[in-house]
């Protein structure tokens, strides 16, 4: 009887086409899924997918709100990109997001000083506090050898109801109507807008700016280079002599500084004031944008480009069509998946036996 | 003070506490059976809302309570070969594609809802499982009123950790599960199959972890709300380190989760507004990271966790 088998053979340095396209073709695969799901429900397809490319690039209001969109997609994208690098499995972007917002507006809504002073210290504050909120699950990895997942998982849910408990007592506009609001960021405090009449801010820049500074830091220095070597086999690394905590928690700084910042870059930048509802999940969606990008930081930012456009774009179907814009949470979940099964054909080619 | 106390000697803190707890024995024996054979399933939390949402949604369409609770198991198990076949077959990272499957099936969950129930402000509801009020428990004191409340699904997830313990300690099956979380070499050696095993209690595993989903619509509430789930599913995966892996300490640690989480309730209630209500609705979440920290040191992670297994490779 003749049966067929199949192997998995391990691959040398994958080409730069291979490089690009399968992140690209994985996020088109998961488009298909998603609109065949769609079109299972009824649903006319043809205007479905022209809904879907007009909202998220058809016109020039929403290439920038695409943009504005992409922007903490970028930060907590870089977060998860810097962190998995060196399998330090932070999945806590989503609180520490809110602590980033949070000490962003406790700062810019109450220092009366100039722009020039008031930005960089909203910034720091926010990188600080995202930062700090990581420090300590990264330190119950390194010291009492606690899982991060579970913990920086939980610490979503602590972060979220503390910031309900925040806006709704000691940091409550008294202005606000009575709605959970906090003040809103001074005029001084808020980051510029980009293109006028339209949402973009710079908070882009910034985010462009991240992502340039995260590639040449894995790239070309020497802590780079340790955290890849953490992330790729943690025993070499310490008998290499790589001090394995101390990187993991250099790590786990940057990582957490970078969520915190898309906090700051959503307050600062669009909102002016923080609610309970800022983030709809950038945390969870930045995981999917860094395996997109194969955990390049330059690479985040074609991935949370597309990842955005499926959000915006869904919103716009969903008020077409009547389709739920759980549609986007869709496609960005099989986005992912597709992505993880496509990173196999980097690693290895796959062999079909035939066995006599 | 005293009012503090007292809680603990009412029958109905003890029935809620269980009732808290149901769901998580369910989803603490599934993520053991998942972990015992070497695969960690962060799917869990995915999983619990698809099997909360897809039980509810059959007998809503009209199936009765079993067969819902079935269409649930059904659901999870193929979550749980998804998994696999990313994880064991193809040797995927199985964090990326744990959260990938949570992602999955939570969004899956929530487009069906709305795709069957498009413009619905008020849940539709369904006849939920009833309580058994077993007369002969209320003999005994406090315990005995407050098992006497609980659904058929809480007998069952009672005596699915007595089959777990069992098929897991005793059986041939188990102890080939327990092996091959602990050195799947050795157990390719004896001739079976490793991917197989593992596949095998992945499903096993992620059905459980469904069956409690559906416990939450179909027995705690009887309607689908989104964002009920909450975390109870990473919750278990705390919890199944807090139990050592071992079926009878996860009931014990999801009966004290219950009991806690009940009595913060209460405790809320009477400290009336002093202390800001989110502080105690965050100590589930605390306390669960303080079990993770306190067992974390001697924890006896099964050897081969995370660890995928490639025929031929050492």
């Amino acid at each position: 009887m003749k049966r067929v088998d199949f192997r998995l053979e391990p691959r040398g340095k994958p080409s730069i086409l291979l490089l690009a396209g399968i992140p690209v073709l994985s996020g088109l695969v998961a488009l298909v899924l998603a609109l065949g799901l769609l079109s299972m429900t009824g649903a006319p397809l043809g205007r479905a997918v022209l809904l879907l490319i007009e909202g998220a690039a058809g016109t020039p209001f929403a290439l920038t709100e695409t943009l504005t969109r992409a922007t903490p997609l970028i930060f907590t994208g870089l977060a998860a990109a810097v962190a998995f690098r060196a399998k330090l499995w932070n999945i806590g972007a989503e609180g520490q997001l809110y602590v980033g917002a949070l000490a962003a507006v406790a700062v810019g809504g109450h220092l009366e000083t100039p722009s020039l002073v008031l930005i960089p210290l909203i910034i720091l504050a926010g990188a600080t506090a995202g930062a700090l909120l990581l420090l300590g699950p990264v330190l119950l990895k390194t010291r009492l050898a606690v899982d991060e997942v579970v913990t920086t998982l939980l610490l979503n849910f602590v972060v979220l109801l503390f910031v309900q408990m925040m806006l709704e007592g000691p940091m409550k506009d008294p202005m606000g109507l009575g709605w959970p609001q906090s003040v809103p960021i001074l005029d001084a405090g808020m980051l510029g807008q980009l293109v006028p009449q339209m949402r973009l801010h710079s908070g882009l820049i910034l985010a462009l700016l991240a992502a340039v500074a995260v590639h040449i830091i894995q790239r070309h220095t020497f802590i780079g280079l340790e955290m890849r070597a953490v992330g790729g086999n943690a025993a070499a690394a310490r008998f290499a002599g790589i001090p394995v905590a101390s990187t993991l928690v250099i790590t786990g700084l940057m990582s957490g500084a970078l969520a915190g910042l898309a906090g700051v870059s959503e307050v600062a930048g669009l909102k002016g004031y923080l609610t309970s509802d800022l983030s709809p999940g950038f945390g969870y969606a930045g995981i999917v944008v860094a395996m997109l990008a194969m955990l390049n930081a330059l690479a985040v930012i074609p991935a949370a480009i597309f990842i955005a456009g499926v959000f915006v774009g869904a919103d716009t179907m969903s008020r077409g069509l009547g389709i739920s814009s759980y549609f986007a949470d869709l496609v960005v979940a099989l986005a992912l998946m597709c992505t993880l099964v496509g990173s196999l054909f980097l690693r290895y080619r796959i062999r079909i036996l035939r066995i006599a | 003070m005293i009012e503090a106390i007292e809680i603990i000697g009412q029958a109905n803190f003890w029935a809620a506490a269980i009732r808290i707890a149901t769901p998580l024995i369910f989803g603490v024996l599934g993520a053991l059976i998942c972990e015992r054979s070497g695969v960690l399933n962060l799917g869990i939390e995915g999983i619990f809302v698809a099997g909360a949402m897809s039980g509810w949604l059959a007998v809503y369409l009209g199936t009765g309570l079993w067969t819902g609770v079935a269409v649930a198991a059904v659901v999870g198990a193929l979550c749980g070969l998804l998994h696999g076949v990313f994880t064991v077959l193809l040797g995927l990272s199985q964090h990326v594609s744990g959260i990938g499957l949570t992602m999955l099936a939570t969004s899956s969950a929530y487009f069906g809802y709305r795709v069957a129930f498009p413009t619905v402000t008020s849940p539709p509801r369904i006849e939920p499982f009833a309580p058994l009020n077993l007369e002969i428990l209320n003999v005994i004191p406090i315990i005995g009123p407050a098992l006497a409340q609980q659904t058929a699904m809480t007998w069952l997830a009672f005596a699915c950790v007595g089959a777990v313990a069992l098929v897991l300690a005793r059986t041939p099956i188990g102890l080939a599960i327990r092996a091959v979380g602990d050195n799947p070499a050795a157990v390719e050696a004896q001739g079976l199959s490793v991917a197989g095993l593992r596949i095998g209690a992945l499903a096993a595993g992620s059905a459980l972890m469904a069956v409690g989903g559906a416990f939450v619509t179909m027995s705690a509430f009887n309607a689908f709300y989104f964002g009920m789930i909450n975390g109870r599913g990473w919750v278990c995966i705390a919890l199944t380190v807090f139990a050592s892996w071992k079926p009878g300490k996860a009931l014990l640690g999801a009966l004290l989760f219950g009991a806690f989480d009940a009595y913060q309730v209460r405790l809320q209630t009477l400290a009336g507004g002093v202390v800001p209500g989110q502080v105690f609705l965050m100590l589930p979440y605390l306390l669960s990271i303080l079990a993770l920290i306190a067992v974390a040191r001697r924890a006896d992670y099964p050897r081969a966790l995370m660890k995928p297994y490639i025929k031929g490779e050492r």
